[in-house]
């Protein structure tokens, strides 16, 4: 089975719940963080890291001997990725995204692709649960093109039962690359109006990929009940709620496990997981 | 020589337009004869992603050695440089005075982008 966790809004507790969701469970398991702009589920389960591979995409390369200069590669590409100058053809590494379309469309043949390197994929091990495995993705610094980050980290999957997915914020490509294809979506949210706005959009993203969802109301308590009102109306079951504690956030700006630091919340989250379970199979049954 | 220069109007009376790439028009201007042509940029000034570089594109098309504008960004920069296009900025005024200040050497080419790129 494979869980992602994300959450429309950032800063709502997705690595929380996607790091301690883990720690708590004794299943053959891998996390995955794939918020590969920003990765940060490693400082909390602290990973033996043992292996890294580079991630390269894909760009176009013009013989200019061969190039009639038709503009059709122009054309193609909705990114501005490639443009005839003059005798010129100019190309923008930066914008493409490797989709091939220029140089399917050229006639002359013109074009081949060349690698780029945009990131980095490192897996290794856990030390809780034992035997876990860890993955994650480094986009590189200076890079906008995350989802070939993402999908090279997902590439991960399988090698264990359960697979938790830490997905990047928002409800753009690199969410949607992290989500797609996976048996579970659990949102995280905050009971504010921010949060609902945000939550909102990721609900309608998660509806369009037609997996099930769950919620996960973090900082419950605060804000207002509009998150909880929306939930009951859209009829999305809520999971859990972690209410407003000092003590949570302390133990996060230390970056230590609300699960090692107030140990009730390990069977709280072995019953998150079982309800996963749960609604998971009933989608199966159906 | 043809020299481009980005306007918010379709004649030599209409003032400079300071965007590039989401101008209005670009007028193309034979600066012996003043002779023009018009590339209506309307379609592109909406463009999804890449304005600058299809802007810059369309003007080498026409043949232009000098593009003359308010502000350019580095990819815009970058398609006009391979294909040879000088680039002036920070012109104000109208398309006619521009080609007279031009003509009177007040423009001096840039050798890099003078706005940030947009993402």
């Amino acid at each position: 089975m494979i869980i992602s966790i994300a959450s429309g809004k950032g800063g709502t507790g997705k690595t929380t719940v996607a790091t301690n969701l883990c720690a708590s469970l004794d299943a053959d398991l891998m996390l995955l963080d794939c918020d590969v702009e920003e990765p940060n589920a490693h400082l909390f389960l602290n990973p033996n890291i043992t292996e890294e591979k580079k991630v390269n995409a894909p760009v176009p390369k013009v013989d200019l001997s061969l190039c009639t200069r038709c503009k059709k590669c122009m054309e193609i590409c909705r990114y501005g990725a490639i443009a005839v100058a003059g005798k010129a053809v100019v190309t923008f590494p930066e914008l493409c995204h490797s989709c091939g379309g220029c140089m399917v469309v050229c006639p002359e043949k013109a074009i081949t692709e060349t690698d780029r390197f945009i990131g980095t994929v490192e897996t290794g091990s856990l030390g809780l649960p034992e035997g876990a495995s860890f993955g994650q993705g480094l986009l590189d610094i200076g890079q906008v093109m995350a989802p070939p980050v993402i999908k090279q980290v997902r590439q991960l999957e399988g090698q264990k039962k359960l697979t938790i997915i830490d997905a990047p914020p928002g409800t753009s490509c690199p969410v949607i690359a992290a989500m797609k294809g996976t048996d579970f979506v659990l949102l995280v949210t905050e009971p504010t109006p921010f949060g609902l706005h945000d939550l909102t959009l990721a609900v309608e993203a998660v509806k369009l990929l037609d997996i099930p969802c769950g919620l996960v109301i973090n900082r419950a308590g605060l804000g207002n009940d509009g998150v909880n009102n929306y939930a009951q109306k859209e009829n999305i079951p809520i999971l859990l709620e972690i209410p407003f504690d000092k003590r949570i956030a302390s133990a996060y700006s230390k970056g230590e496990l609300l699960v090692r630091a107030l140990p009730e919340y390990k069977e709280i989250f072995k019953g998150l997981y079982t309800s996963i379970e749960a609604l998971v199979n009933r989608k199966g049954a159906a | 020589m043809k020299i481009a220069i980005t306007s918010t109007g379709k004649d030599l009376d209409a003032q400079v337009d300071p965007r590039f790439g989401r101008a209005a028009y670009i007028i193309v201007v034979d600066t012996d004869t003043l002779d023009f042509e018009v590339i209506d940029n309307s379609e592109n000034k909406n463009a999804f992603k890449g304005a600058g570089i299809t802007a810059a594109s369309a003007v080498c098309d026409k043949g232009a050695q000098v593009l003359i504008t308010g502000f350019c960004g580095p990819n815009a920069f970058k398609t006009l440089d391979s294909a040879g296009v000088k680039v002036a900025n920070d012109a104000t005024g109208t398309v006619r005075s521009t080609v007279e200040d031009y003509k009177a050497g007040k423009f001096t080419f840039s050798d890099s982008a003078n706005a940030e790129g947009h993402w």
